[in-house]
C-alpha cells in the first residue's frame, strides 16, 4: 500500500536525477490547473508564492485573520543551511548525517539528503527577498550553533528568525495575490477533503466570520497545516494550532505516520498555575551561552545566587562531556526530568532547573569585548555590563519576554526552565514527492512526518518547511498534474461536494445540539493531562493502556456533555475549538496506540521498558527500523502499515553524546 | 516575585456583529492571580460566562508570545495596556491591584471595522502589503546569499523596522487613525537593503496610495503611535518614508 517512490541511484544523485526526469506542465496548461493550499505558514506561504509564480491558479486558506500570523512566526532561534560560510567543516553530507543521526535513525535517507541539498538555496532566496539575517561587521552573514551539532550552520535574525522568514514568504505570497495568481481566504477553516473517483479534488471550508460552509475545487490539494503539539493542551504552539485538517484527511484514507513522535523541548518557562494557557519557549540557542544546573543538595531552598559554585551540579556537562549543554533536545529534556524527579528541582514547584548566563556573560562576552576595547584588568561589573550588551543584541527579545512573564530579570538571576511539548515529528505519511497515499493530496511542513525521524534537530523545521514549499513541491506537483491537464474543473454541485458538505454540517449540528454542561476548554485540559502523564516524556505499556481507556471514556463524555455557546451562523470561537478538540481526542488515542506498539526507545519516544543500565534510551533496530503508518479503519480502530527504512549511507549506531 | 490575588471590575465592549451598535457590559472577576497573563484573566471570565449560559467575549489571539500581532485590546484608553513596548498577550496581571476597574475596547478606526466584540477586521494591512510591500523576486532567481555584503548598521536598521508585527496599535492610538507608522516600517525595511533598491520609488508611492484608499487618516506627527508600538518601531521611519515619497514624486517618470 505504501510506495515511498524513492528514486533509484546514488543518494547524492537522486534529487538531481529526479528533477531531470520528472514530467513538466507547459505554461498554457498551468493556467488551467487549480491548486488548493490549506495553511499559509512557512510551508504553505512558500508553496503558494512559488506555485503562483509558476502560473498555477492557487487558492490559499488560513484560520488566522492574516497569513502573516501563522504559528511559524513564533520560531526564535534560527534556520540551518549547509553553506559552510564559517569554514568549520560543514557540508551537505554533514547536515544530512547530523539530521539522520539526530533523528535517531527513523527518517528516510533520501528525503533528508534532499533537504540538506536545498538548504543552501533557501538562504539565498530569503536574503534576496530582504530577510534581515544577522550580519558580521564585514557585512556578511553571521551564524550561531544549535544543539546536537558541532558546526556553526544556523542563520538567524536575533530571536525572531521565524518572524522574518514568514514575513518574507508572506510578502512573496501577497505579491502573487496582487498579480491575481493566488486568491487568499483568511479566517477560513478547512473541515474536510472532497474525494472524486479516488482522488482529492477539493475541500469544504467554513468561513469563520459568518459560519457558512463553502465548497472549493482543486486539481490537487496541499495540506500545510502545521503540527499537533496542542493535543497536550499545554505546549509552546500557538493557541490555534491544531490537527483538524490532517485528521480529516486521515479519515478519508491518508495514513498517519509515527504519531507518537513528539518533541519535548528542554528550555521553556515552567508552568506557574492552573490558569496556564500555553507555555513559552526560551530558544535552544540560549544553551550556547547558558549553563544548566541544579543544586547538589536535595531540596536546597536557597536563592540561586546564594548557592556557591562548588555546590552546583552542572549535570549535562557532567553526564555528557563531549556535547555538554548542547546535547540534543530529547537527551536534555530527559536529564532535566530525571533531576527533578529525584528531588533536585528548583522554584516553588520543584519542577524546574536553572539556565544560568552569568559565566558566559563575564568570561565569554565580557572578556572579548573588554579585549576589543583595550580595557586592562576589567572588574566583574565592567565585564557584566559589556557582556550584557552583546547578549542583548543576540537574544534581547527573549530576555525581555522572560522578564514580562516571570517578573524576574534573567541578566541578574538564572532563568528557571522546564521541558515542554514543542514539536511533532509525526504527521501524515508522504512519499518522496510529498504526496500522501491519497492521490492528489499532498502534505508539507510540520504536518507531514518526513524528515526528522524520532527527534528533530534545532533550526531544522524552518528549513524543512521552506524546502518543501519553495524547492520541492514546485517540481513534484508537476509530475502529477502533467497527467491532469485534461481534467475539467469539477462543478461544485457534484454529489461528492454535496455529500461531504452535508456530513460536515451534520457534525456541526450534532456538536451544537449536545447542550451539555462542561466547557470545551475543560475537556481539552483533561485530555492534555492524560497525554502528558501517560504519553509524555516517559511512557510504559501499562500507562499507555490506561490512557487509551481514559481517552475513550473522555470521548464519550465529550460527545454527550460538551457545552458550546452561541449559534452556528456567526463568529463562534468556542464552536471552532470544539471541532478541534474532538479531533485531538481521537488523535490522542492513536498516539497512545502507536507508542504502545513501538516497544523501543528512540529520539523523543522513551519507553521505560527499553533503556540501558545507565538510563539512556535503547533503540531496537531489528524490530523497529520502520515508519509506522496507521490506516483509519473505523472508530478506535486502525491498521498498521510498515515502511521499512534502509540505511545505506548513515549506518545506525547507538547515539552517543558523551 | 511576590504573588497576590485580586478582584477586579471589567467593563468590556460587547458587539454581536458588524451591524450591531454595541455597548459596554460590566463583569466582576474574582481571585485573579498576579501571575496570570491578561488574556488568561479573560479566559477565566469566559469559562464563567459559558458555565452561566452566556456568550463568551470574542477576541483575536494566537501565539500569546507577543509576536503574531493577533491580540488587540484597547485597555483603559491605551492599545495593549499600560506596559511599555508590550502586546496585550504579554501584559500580566501584576500590572493591576485589587479593586481596579479595567475598561476593554476593540481597536477603533473606520478602516478596522468591528467583526464581533473585540475582534476587528485588519485586512486593509494585507492590501497595503499587496500594493508593494515586497521585493519582486521569484523563487529560484537568487544569487548566493553572501554575494552582496550589507553594512551592519543598515542591516540592523532594516531588522529593527522589519520587527513590526502588523498589530495595528499605531492606528488605534492615533487620533487620525493614520497607518503611517506601519507603512513606513515596511518601506524602511526594504529601502534600507540593496535588494530593495530597484523598486524603491514605486513601492513608497503605491503603498501610500493604497493606505489612502483604505481610508486611514493623515499623519500630524503627534507620536502617539510610537509610544504604544509593542515593537518600538521608531517614528524616524515616518521621516524616511516622507523622503522616499518625495524622491519618488520628484522622479516619477512613469
Ligand atoms: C515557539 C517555537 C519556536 C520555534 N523555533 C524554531 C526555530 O528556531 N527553528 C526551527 O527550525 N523551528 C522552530 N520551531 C518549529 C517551527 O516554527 C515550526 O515547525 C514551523 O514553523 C511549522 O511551519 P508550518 O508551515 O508547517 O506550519 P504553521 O506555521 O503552523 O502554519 C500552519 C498554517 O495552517 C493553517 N491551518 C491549520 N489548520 C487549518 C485548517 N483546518 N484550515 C485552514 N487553515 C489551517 C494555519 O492558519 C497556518 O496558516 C519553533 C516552534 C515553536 C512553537
Ligand atoms: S508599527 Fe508597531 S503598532 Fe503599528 S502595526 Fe507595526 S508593530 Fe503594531
Ligand atoms: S497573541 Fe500573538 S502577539 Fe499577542
Amino acid at each position: 500500500m505504501l510506495d515511498s517512490k524513492i528514486p533509484a541511484g546514488k543518494l547524492e544523485e537522486k534529487w538531481v536525477d529526479y528533477k531531470g526526469h520528472c514530467k513538466l506542465v507547459n505554461p498554457a496548461n498551468k493556467r488551467k490547473l487549480e491548486i488548493i493550499i490549506v495553511g499559509t505558514g512557512l510551508a504553505g506561504a512558500s508553496a503558494a508564492a512559488s506555485l503562483g509564480e509558476l502560473g498555477y491558479k492557487v487558492k490559499a486558506f488560513c484560520f488566522q485573520d492574516s497569513p502573516r500570523r501563522a504559528h511559524s512566526i513564533a520560531a526564535q532561534g534560527g534556520i540551518n543551511a549547509a553553506k559552510n560560510y564559517q569554514n568549520d567543516g560543514d557540508s551537505v553530507f554533514r547536515l544530512f548525517y547530523d539530521t539522520v543521526k539526530g533523528g535517531d535513525y527513523r527518517a528516510r535517507e533520501a528525503n533528508v539528503h534532499r533537504l540538506a541539498e536545498v538548504s543552501v538555496n533557501i538562504i539565498d532566496q530569503c536574503v534576496a527577498q530582504g530577510v534581515p539575517f544577522a550580519r558580521e561587521y564585514g557585512g556578511l552573514l553571521n551564524n550561531r550553533s544549535f544543539g546536537g551539532t558541532q558546526v556553526k550552520r544556523t542563520f538567524y535574525a536575533a530571536g525572531q528568525t521565524g518572524q522574518q522568514l514568514l514575513i518574507g514568504a508572506y510578502q512573496a505570497l501577497e505579491r502573487q495575490v496582487a498579480l491575481g495568481n493566488v486568491t487568499m481566504y483568511s479566517r477560513h477553516e478547512m473541515l474536510d477533503v472532497v474525494m472524486v473517483e479516488g482522488k482529492a479534488r477539493g475541500i469544504i471550508a467554513r468561513n469563520l466570520v459568518n459560519g457558512e460552509l463553502e465548497r472549493h475545487f482543486g486539481h490537487a490539494v496541499l495540506l500545510c497545516t502545521g503540527g499537533y503539539g496542542n493535543v497536550f493542551y499545554l505546549s509552546t504552539n500557538a493557541m490555534g494550532s491544531n490537527v483538524t485538517a490532517a485528521w480529516k484527511a486521515h479519515k478519508k484514507g491518508a495514513t498517519f505516520a509515527n504519531p507518537c513522535f513528539t518533541q519535548i523541548h528542554p528550555t521553556c518557562i515552567p508552568v506557574s498555575g492552573d490558569h496556564q494557557s500555553k507555555l513559552t519557549l526560551m530558544s535552544e540557542s540560549l544553551r550556547n551561552d547558558g549553563r544548566i544546573w541544579v543544586p547538589k543538595q536535595k531540596g536546597d531552598k536557597r536563592k540561586a545566587n546564594d548557592i556557591p559554585e562548588e555546590e552546583r551540579d552542572y549535570y549535562l556537562e557532567r553526564r555528557y562531556p563531549a556535547f555538554g549543554n548542547l546535547v540534543p533536545r530529547d537527551v536534555a529534556s530527559r536529564a532535566a526530568k530525571e533531576r527533578c524527579d529525584a528531588g533536585y528541582g528548583v522554584g516553588t514547584t520543584g519542577q524546574a532547573v536553572y539556565l544560568d548566563f552569568k559565566f558566559n556573560l563575564i568570561n565569554k562576552y565580557g572578556k572579548t569585548e573588554a579585549g576589543k576595547l583595550g580595557i586592562e584588568n576589567p572588574d566583574i561589573e565592567t565585564l557584566m555590563r559589556l557582556g550584557k550588551e552583546v547578549v542583548k543584541e543576540e537574544y534581547g527579545n527573549l530576555f525581555d519576554m522572560y522578564e514580562k512573564i516571570t517578573g524576574e530579570n534573567p541578566y541578574e538571576v538564572p532563568m528557571r526552565i522546564y521541558p515542554a511539548v514543542h514539536y511533532t515529528m509525526g504527521g501524515l505519511w508522504v512519499d518522496y514527492e510529498l504526496m500522501t497515499n491519497v492521490k492528489g493530496l499532498y502534505c508539507l511542513g510540520e504536518a507531514n512526518f518526513s524528515d526528522h525521524g524520532a527527534n528533530r534537530l534545532g533550526a531544522s523545521a524552518l528549513m524543512q518547511g521552506l524546502a518543501d514549499g519553495y524547492f520541492v513541491i514546485p517540481y513534484t506537483i508537476g509530475n502529477y498534474l502533467a497527467d491532469e491537464i485534461a481534467t475539467k474543473p469539477i462543478p461544485l454541485t457534484h454529489e461528492a461536494f454535496e455529500q461531504t458538505e452535508k456530513s460536515v454540517a451534520d457534525r456541526i449540528n450534532t456538536l451544537m445540539n449536545i447542550k451539555g454542561k462542561q466547557t470545551v476548554e475543560s475537556f481539552h485540559k483533561r485530555l492534555g493531562k492524560i497525554m502528558w502523564e501517560k504519553c509524555g516524556m516517559a511512557r510504559n505499556a501499562q500507562g499507555l493502556q490506561e490512557a487509551i481507556t481514559e481517552i475513550q471514556a473522555l470521548k464519550k463524555e465529550f460527545w454527550s456533555d460538551v457545552r458550546i455557546p452561541g449559534t452556528i451562523n456567526e463568529m463562534n470561537p468556542e464552536l471552532d475549538k470544539a471541532g478541534r478538540v474532538a479531533d485531538f481526542i481521537e488523535l490522542g488515542e492513536l498516539m497512545c496506540k502507536d507508542a504502545l506498539n513501538r516497544n523501543e526507545s528512540c529520539g523523543g519516544h522513551f519507553r521505560e521498558e527499553s533503556q540501558t543500565a545507565e538510563g539512556e534510551a535503547e533503540r531496537k533496530d531489528d524490530e523497529f527500523a520502520y515508519v509506522a503508518a496507521w490506516e483509519y479503519a473505523g472508530e478506535s480502530n486502525w491498521n498498521l502499515h510498515k515502511e521499512h527504512l534502509n540505511f545505506e549511507i548513515a549506518k545506525p549506531t547507538q547515539r552517543s553524546y558523551k | 516575585m511576590e504573588h497576590y490575588n485580586m478582584n477586579l471590575t471589567l467593563k468590556v465592549w460587547r458587539q454581536k456583529n458588524a451591524s450591531d451598535s454595541g455597548r459596554f457590559e460590566t463583569y466582576p472577576v474574582k481571585n485573579i492571580s498576579s501571575e496570570m497573563s491578561f488574556l488568561e484573566m479573560i479566559d477565566v471570565l469566559n469559562e464563567e460566562l459559558i458555565s452561566e449560559g452566556k456568550d463568551p467575549i470574542a477576541f483575536d489571539h494566537d501565539c500569546r508570545e507577543g509576536i503574531c500581532g493577533a491580540c488587540s485590546m484597547y485597555i483603559n484608553g491605551r492599545p495593549h495596556g499600560p506596559w511599555h513596548a508590550n502586546t496585550t498577550c504579554q501584559l500580566h496581571m501584576r500590572a493591576y491591584q485589587d479593586g481596579d476597574t479595567v475598561v476593554i475596547e476593540p481597536w477603533r478606526a473606520n478602516s478596522f471595522p468591528v467583526i464581533k466584540d473585540l475582534v476587528v477586521d485588519r485586512s486593509a494591512f494585507d492590501r497595503i502589503i499587496q500594493a508593494g510591500g515586497y521585493i519582486s523576486i521569484n523563487t529560484g532567481n537568487a544569487v548566493d546569499a553572501n554575494a552582496i555584503a550589507i553594512n551592519k548598521d543598515n542591516a540592523d536598521a532594516a531588522f529593527a523596522a522589519a520587527a513590526c508585527i502588523g498589530c495595528g496599535a499605531c492606528v488605534a492610538a492615533c487620533k487620525n487613525s493614520s497607518a503611517l507608522l506601519f507603512v513606513s516600517a515596511k518601506v524602511s525595511h526594504l529601502a534600507l537593503l540593496p535588494q530593495g533598491n530597484p523598486e524603491r520609488k514605486t513601492r513608497a508611492m503605491n503603498m501610500v496610495a493604497q493606505m489612502d484608499k483604505e481610508g486611514f487618516g493623515a499623519c500630524t506627527n503627534t507620536g502617539a503611535c510610537e509610544a504604544v508600538c509593542p515593537k518600538e518601531i521608531s517614528i524616524e521611519n515616518i521621516a524616511r518614508l516622507n523622503r522616499e515619497y518625495m524622491m519618488a514624486g520628484a522622479a516619477s517618470d512613469k
